[in-house]
Parts: C-alpha cells; structure tokens; sequence
C-alpha cells in the first residue's frame, strides 16, 4: 500500500481520502517514509516538518477540519515562501535559522485546503539560478540522473516530485524557475499570469517578475493546485483582482484529446538552432505534429525582440533584486557576523553580507547597484524597461494570430553538476526560452514532450494575460496523447 | 556665544534666497503601508507588523486615506494634482529604515505647481510650491552613550520601529527671491501660514514639538542685485517656528562672513542646535549616497479619478487665508491683530463669540486678555479652556447691561472655569450681583467710617484721595459686589466732603 500511495497523483490521493480508502495519516507517513528512503540521495529538502504535517494530516482525518478535492494531500514548499514557525532560509546562509512569525498567503491557502505541508524544498540561494547549485546547502540531484541538476531555481521542489517524496510542489518562477526545473525533471509546471498569485509572502528576488506557482506530475494535479493557490489577495497590490482562471475545468476538456480550431504559433526566435540540442529540437517537432494530430492548426510567428529579452531581463532582476536583498543587514533578523562590539555598524553589515551571500548573489546585487546609479540608470534599467515594453507589444501582435505561443521550455535536457557552475553566461541561457513570458507577465505552462538520450524535454504553452486554462487545455490533451505521466519512464531511484 | 551680524545689514550687500522642505506626518489612524497604528508616546516596538518591520516576504499596500490627505494638501496650495503617478524607492542603508530603502516618490511626485501667499510687514510675499509628495517616515534611533547623541562614538543603538511607516508628506519650496531683510520672518510665516492650512484641513495634528511637523531650511546668498545664485546650505530639523526665523538669520550672517572674507558656501547638510541658535556642519553633500531611485515594483502606479479630485477639491474647508479676509471685515480688525489672535490661537474662539453677539473689541479683549493668561496660566492652549465662546458673550452682555462690574465678571468667569457651570449658574450661586442701591450700602459706609476714625478725619479735613481705604473697606465687606463709584459718593457725602 505504502508504495501504492506515493505513485498516486494528488486528485487520486485526495478521492481516495475522502472517500475514506485511506486516510490523510497514512498518505503523508508514506511520504515522509519515502523521504528517509530516498532524499539522502536527491537532497530535495531543506527541511522535513515531520510532526507539523502529520499534525495536519490529523486534523484533515478528523472530520472537522478542511475539506476538497486535495484535502490530506502532501506537498512539497520551495523555501522562499514563508512559514510561520518552521525555517525559511531561502537556500541562503543570510536567513539560516529564521523562524517566520507569519504565513505567506499561498501558505495560509494550502492550510486552509488541508493539504499537508511536507517540508521546505532546496533551491538556488534567493531563487537565483537554474541549477541548484547555488543553494547554501548544496545542491539537488536530478532524480532521472543523480549526476545531473534539477534544474532551478525551484530544483528541490521539481526533484520532490519527480522522485515521488511528494504528489505536489510549489515552486517559484522569476525567468523560468518552475518552467526549466519542470522540463528537465519529466513534470508539468506552471508560471501563471503575473498577479495571479499572491506574492505575500514570497521572499523577493525581482518583485516585478516573481511569480510563485504548482508542480506535479499529472496536468491536473498541477491545475487542482493552482486553483487553491491562485486568487485575489489584498495584501498584495500587484494581485489581480479577477476570478481564477477556469483550470481545472481546462485541463479536463485538453485531456479528451480534441484540439480542434486551436490555432497554435510556434515563435520563430525561441524554436531552435544554435545552443540547442538536436534531441530537444526533436522532441518539439514531434509535439507539434502531435497538436495537429489532435486538430490544432500550427504556423510560425516572429517576436523580434525576444533577442533582447536575455539581456533586459538581467538587468531589470539584477536591479530589483539589489534593492529587496538590502534588508539583510544584520540588524533585525537572520545572520550577524563580526559584531565583536568594536566593530561599526557599516562593518557589521558589511562582515554580515559578505559571509552571508554566496557569489551569484553578490554578482547580482553588484550589477543591479551599478545599473541603477545615477548617470546609468536610463542607459540601463531604462532601456531595459524598454525592451519589456516591445517584449509585450511583440506578444500581443503574435496573439492577434494564435490562441497559444509555444516553444521549448529550455533549450538542453538536465546538464551535470558542476558543467556550468563557472560560466554564468551558459547558466542564463537555460532561461532563454522562458524570459519573455516572464518579462511580459503572461502564463506559461511546461508540459513533458518527450525524451533526448533517456532525459525529458518540456514543451513550453504561453497564453495571454489571465488565459492560464488554454496552457492547461493544450498541454492536458498532449499529456493525453501520451498516456501516463513521463515520470513513469525514469529510472528507480 | 556667537555674535552674527543682522539680517537687515546682510541684505544690503547679498539677496537672500531661502528655500523649505517640511515633513507632515499625516494624522492617519494607520500607517502607511500596512494596519499597524500610529498613536504617540506607545511603548518601543509595539506598533508594528511584518510589513512595516520590513520582514522577507512583506509586501506595502497604499493607504487610501493618506492618498486623499495629499491630494487635498495639493489643492488647498493650488497644486496640479497628477493624473498618473508612481512610488519610487529611495535607497540607503540605515538601521532605523527597516528595508534599507524608503518607499517614496521621486520624478513624478502626487503634486505639483502651487503656491502659498505669507504677509510680512503688510508686504504679500508669493511663496512656489514645486512638489507635495508622499512617502513613509522612518523609525527612531537613540544612539547611547558617546558625547554627540549621533551614532558615531556611540557605544549601542536602540531603534524604535512604531514610527516607521508612518504616511508623512514632503512639500517643498521652489527657491524664495525678493525677500530681503525680512527673510527670516518670511520663511517663518510660510511655516506658520502651511500649519494653518494642514490644521484647517484636519490632515495632521501639525505639532512641530512631536515632530509631526519638521523642517529644513535651504538658504543662500548672491551678491545684491546680480542674480546669481548663491551655493546653499541645508538646515536639518528645525523644529519650531522660531528656530525656522533663527536659522535662517544665523544662515544668512555666516555665510555673508564667510563670503566677505572671500571664501566660499560648502554645499553642505548643517544641524540647528535650539539651545544656542547656531548651525553647524552634518553630512556633507560631496560624500552623499547615491540613492538609486527607481519605480516602486510592489506597488501600482496611482492614477487619481479626476471625479473624486474634483470631489475632493469641492469638499475643501475655507482656507485660512480666505477666513482671515472675511474674519477681518466681521471682526473690524486689522491684518496685524488677525495676525495676533491667529498666534495665540483664538482667531475662531473670537469669531464664535461675536457670532454669539458680542462686541468684536469685548471679545478680542477677554480672549487675548484675561482668557489667554487663565489658559497660559493652566499650561493648555485657549480652545481647551472650560467656557465657550457663548459663555463669554454672556459675560459680556451682563456687563454691558450693569449687571456685573468688570471685577464680577471676572470672577464670573473663574466659576465657569472651575465648575464648568453655565454663567448664569455661577452668577446666582455666588451672588456675583453688583450692589448700587444706597440704602444698602449706606450701613457698610457707616461701619467702615467707624472702623476707620482717623482716616475719616482726613477726609474730612480736605484730603480726598484717603478716602480710597473707605471704599476699599467697603468693596472688601461687600465681597466685591457693591458699585465702587456709588460707594465713593456716599463716603464723601456722609464725611461732607467734595465729591
């Protein structure tokens, strides 16, 4: 039974609970058993709230506390996101030790729906990367090959799931950091609309861009999440106050295979060529044939300045990004270092952040403090700002001609540990094919589209502003087609 | 004790240019960006929340009252109020400011274009507004030990974050020219004139003593008559509205010694120190951060409805300078004794008790006279005094009618002061009723006269001023109530004396 359950997707594991086949105790002890198996190997979490999940599994087995269709299902948190009472450290040395005194709001939804928060997931030190290596705590290893990344930044949440410690994740995505960790760990991960999500809560790297949203291995399990977790906040003045996107009713339509009249624009500067691998060219070309297959009409679009989007989105992180890291200064919470009570407090601060941040952090907060200083910032931040701009003109004339955008998610399957680590100019260009998206605030879905040499290859569904359910139409009826999840296909851990 | 030369001397030689940046924190029953509330005096680090602690993952959400308070601060100073605008950050590290930037606005602040009239000296001076903007106030450090109370040489810090967060308004002067010797009093009306209008429009509670109202004071000199600006230096917290008059005049005589020995003015922050009057030299501008401002990404921009700025601007109180104007004609008084009643604060306490029939003089009198000492006296400012303007048109009509002499009414008043009774309560409960009838006090004429045989004598013999201990006497006996003139009559009738 208990290997039964951890090969469940949440919406089985949820029925079954309520049903009362089993019980919300059960589901997450398996889970939490399958963690001591298997993460010594994958090192997916952070940090395992063993009696705070079991407790709510209580609570949802008891009768009286929350109900719905994911009530008792256990989940896996990226560490950015705050919990009240148990560790955030955002995979930083800076935060090691912090005990939240509150619930981001995705937190107090996930409560609120019963489902069972497992622990809190590795990722790349303040969601900065696309690898996992640049956590604090070392890195993730990508269950289909434990000498590969997970991808990143949200590694420890995609390498959860895709290692079965957990039906669900939730992961975050600032230019790609639920997208590429999806593709190259076999899931489905969703970036939605920007301000779909609440983002109270969500320790910021770029605050225009940080979007926080579900992982699973099924599209409609990550659809069941994004209906908990998506909704006004006001807490949160950059939340769209407009209902949920229909997803969950979307994902079921996708999965009876019938894409007919869908009209579907491949973009012409993020589909292939140089820097991306043959079999992940491949493996796109044979989704497209699959969506005419299933009645959808396919033809090429152009958004020129995509070429820009690399370089606009470096900058406009970067600056955001210096400006939300300057509050770990050693004074109010997480780590001090030097204060030998001598020092002053400029060298407090300074001792603190330097022991506290690791070097792609610093390389950021160096380049976004140089890009908005005086005499640089309309060069810089400006221009880049400009950029976003065309980015959005460029979507809206391609969706003018096309339901949806697509594209690979990343342009290579899962790379090996250590193969980038030193050239951060190969790091960024996993996030090629997903910055637009993200630069332009729009949703995007990664859906499994095959395998390159035995490692899995996304296919990336962008749709207009609040249109998540077409992402999860399209990508339900090309999960359909394949039959079973993609995680079924990788090797026993 | 530093001797400065005056300002009226200064100005035949150099053009004052003075400029002023006030802080208004907004009387908002919460903060800025978050619920926290923003109550005085509470104890350290009890009115804060994750946001306004700055807590990873907090997030700011704009304060809709504290939108519309600037807006209408805008109007009342006849602003341009924008239609579209944005939050910027500001960023430095300090550890009062608990994100290490402050949310603030910069290239396109909520207002702008205004101006504010002052009257000095009978001379109307126009006053630019450049902007009006809105950001959050910072927290609070107390830096111990160390001989500065800054916080190098300090031996520790404590912060108190009940502050920050707090709305605060930023409005500021475009450069003042033309205003010669009287400068400093200018700049001290433009203060003064700016805490009626925020007063007026009930925005704040405008107590520079709490810092709910700050200022910093900008002043230059160039050379009289050649329009050149002069270099500036930047006065920090000026907090009242005579150190804003004594700044600027220990200002204007520092730099012209300093322009007169052929050096030159450093761009530069200057602290004023209340107790000695002088400024002496902060930060210095050539060393100042780069504060890398840039658009707030955690908020919307703000795009006030023309409708409700227009509702807003319909809605506006009638501002001081218009209430002076048609005070004036009802009250019969003269620009410097508006000016006179506004200071002490008792401009409407007038106005209500004319309005309430009495006199304007009988009113200007009792309030700035015997009123404002009973109120100074108490340590609490006019309004709060237990009597009401109607209670003080009663008085007046009782002495105007005969009823009371100016000595009853006086005490009249104390009764209302101290049982908060109504006047005619007091009156009738203390028998404050003058007493002129003759053959009432003929028996208190006779008994001080036999009290007094001496000083009868005198009168007698000629010497009519003794007789003022007679009637004293009888005052004394009759607590005050008997008609001092009557009784003086029938003294030197019964003594046989001139009256």
């Amino acid at each position: 039974m208990s290997t039964e359950l951890t090969t469940m997707t949440g919406a089985e594991l949820g029925a079954a609970i309520a049903a009362g086949q089993t019980s919300a105790v059960e589901v997450t002890q398996a889970h939490l058993d399958r963690i001591a198996e298997v993460d010594g190997r994958v090192h997916a979490y952070l940090h395992v709230d063993t009696e705070g999940a079991l407790a709510a599994a209580r609570a949802v087995d008891s009768g009286d506390g929350p109900r719905g269709p994911l009530a008792g299902v256990p989940l896996a948190l990226k560490d950015v996101i705050v919990t009240r009472g148990v560790p955030t450290t955002v995979g930083s040395r800076i935060l090691e030790g912090w005990l939240p005194p509150y619930d981001a709001t995705v937190t107090a939804k996930l409560k609120a729906a019963g489902i069972v928060i497992l622990g809190k997931t590795n990722m790349d030190e303040f969601a900065m990367g696309s690898s996992t290596e640049n956590s604090a705590y070392g890195p993730t290893r990508n269950p289909w090959d434990l000498d590969r990344v997970p991808g990143g930044s949200s590694g420890g949440s995609s390498a959860a799931v895709a290692a079965y410690t957990a039906p669900l994740s939730i992961g975050t995505d600032t230019g790609g950091s639920i997208r590429q960790p999806a593709a190259v760990t076999g899931l489905v991960g969703h970036k939605p609309t920007y301000g779909g999500v609440s983002r109270y809560g969500l320790v910021a790297f770029s605050s225009s861009l940080d979007q926080a949203g579900p992982f699973a291995r099924t599209v409609l399990d990550t659809a069941l999440l994004h209906e908990v977790m998506g909704g006004h906040d006001p807490r949160d003045s950059t939340s769209i106050d407009a209902p949920v996107p229909p997803v969950v009713a979307a994902a079921r339509q996708g999965a009876t295979g019938d894409l007919t009249g869908l009209r579907v624009g491949v973009v012409k500067e993020i589909a292939g060529g140089p820097g991306y691998e043959p079999g992940v060219e491949a493996a796109t070309r044979d989704a497209l044939a699959r969506l005419e297959k299933l009645g959808a009409t396919v033809h090429e679009v152009s958004c020129p300045s995509f070429t820009y989007a690399l370089p606009a989105y470096y900058l406009i992180a970067p600056s955001e990004c210096s400006s939300n890291l300057a509050r770990f200064d050693a004074v109010r919470y997480g780590l001090r270092t030097g204060d030998d009570g001598v020092a002053s407090l400029e060298e407090v601060m300074s001792l603190t952040r330097q022991a506290g941040f690791g070097a792609e952090v610093k390389r950021r907060i160096i380049l976004g403090t140089y890009a908005l200083s005086s005499g640089y910032y309309d060069a810089y931040y400006g221009s880049a700002q400009k950029v976003r701009t065309l980015i959005g003109r460029d979507f809206a004339a391609a969706f003018a001609h096309a339901d949806v955008l697509v594209s690979p998610s990343t342009p290579t399957v899962a790379f090996r540990i250590g193969e980038r680590a030193d050239d951060p100019l190969a790091m960024y260009a996993a996030d090629l094919c997903t910055l637009p998206a993200s630069l332009a605030g729009i949703p995007a879905i990664s859906v499994p589209s095959g395998l390159s040499e035995g490692l899995p290859v996304g296919l990336q569904v962008m749709a207009p502003a609040l249109a998540d359910d077409r992402c999860y139409r399209v990508a339900a009826a090309l999960e359909a087609d394949h039959g079973h999840p993609l995680t079924q296909e990788a090797p026993s851990l | 004790m530093t001797t400065i030369e005056s300002a009226a001397d200064v100005a035949h030689r150099y053009d004052p240019v003075i400029g002023l940046e006030t802080h208004v924190e907004l009387g908002t029953a919460s903060k800025m960006f978050c619920g926290c509330p923003t109550t005085f005096g509470a104890e350290p680090n009890t009115q804060v929340c994750p946001v306004c602690l700055g807590l990873p993952g907090s997030l700011p959400v704009a304060n809709a009252t504290a939108i519309e308070s600037t807006i209408k601060i805008g109007l009342a100073l006849h602003c341009d109020i924008a239609s579209w605008c944005r939050f910027a950050r500001k960023n430095y590290f300090y550890p009062d400011m608990p994100k290490d930037f402050q949310i603030s606005q910069y290239d396109e602040p909520l207002c702008t274009d205004g101006h504010l009239d002052v009257v000095v000296d009978g001379r109307t001076f126009r006053v630019e507004i450049e902007r009006v903007h809105l950001e959050e106030d910072t927290g609070k450090s107390l830096h111990v030990g160390g001989a500065t109370g800054r916080i190098h040489g300090a031996d520790h810090s404590l912060v108190d974050y009940n502050r920050a967060g707090i709305p605060l308004v930023e409005i500021v002067t475009r450069p003042v020219l033309g205003t010669g010797a009287l400068a400093p009093e200018v700049g001290k009306a433009y203060v003064t004139e700016l805490r009626e209008v925020l007063r007026g429009l009930g925005v704040s509670d405008v107590r520079m003593e709490q810092g709910s109202l700050r200022c910093d004071v900008n002043l230059s000199l160039s050379p009289a008559g050649s329009g050149v600006l002069g270099t500036r230096s930047e006065t920090k917290n000026v907090n009242s509205l005579r150190s804003v008059e004594r700044a600027i005049r220990f200002e204007m005589g520092r730099q012209a010694e300093l322009l007169d020995a052929g050096g030159r003015v450093v761009q530069e922050t200057r602290h004023f120190h209340e107790d000695t009057g002088v400024t002496t030299p902060g930060r210095s501008k050539e060393e100042a951060t780069d504060y890398r401002y840039f658009p707030e990404p955690d908020l919307v921009p703000l795009a006030p409805d023309a409708a409700w700025v227009e509702r807003l601007r319909a809605g506006l109180p009638e501002l001081p300078a218009a209430r002076r104007a048609r005070l004036a004609a009802s009250l019969e008084a003269s620009e410097f004794e508006l000016g006179s009643m506004a200071n002490a604060g008792v401009l409407e306490l007038v106005a209500e008790t004319v309005a309430a029939g009495a006199p304007a003089a009988e009113a200007r009198n009792w309030w700035l006279g015997y009123l404002a000492q009973q109120a100074n006296a108490a340590g609490v400012e006019p309004a709060e005094l237990a009597i009401t303007p109607a209670q003080v048109a009663r008085v007046v009509a009782l002495v105007a009618d005969g009823t009371l002499s100016t000595g009853l009414a006086r005490q009249a008043v104390d009764g209302v002061l101290e049982t908060g009774s109504s006047v005619d309560e007091v009156v009738a409960a203390r028998g404050l009723v003058r007493v002129s009838d003759v053959d009432a006090l003929g028996a208190a004429v006779d008994a001080a006269i036999a009290a007094q045989p001496d000083v009868a004598e005198k009168v007698r013999g000629g010497k009519v001023a003794a007789a003022g201990a007679l009637v004293g006497a009888v005052m004394k006996a009759t607590r005050g109530q008997a008609d001092a003139k009557v009784v003086r009559e029938l003294v030197l009738s019964r003594l046989g004396a001139p009256g």
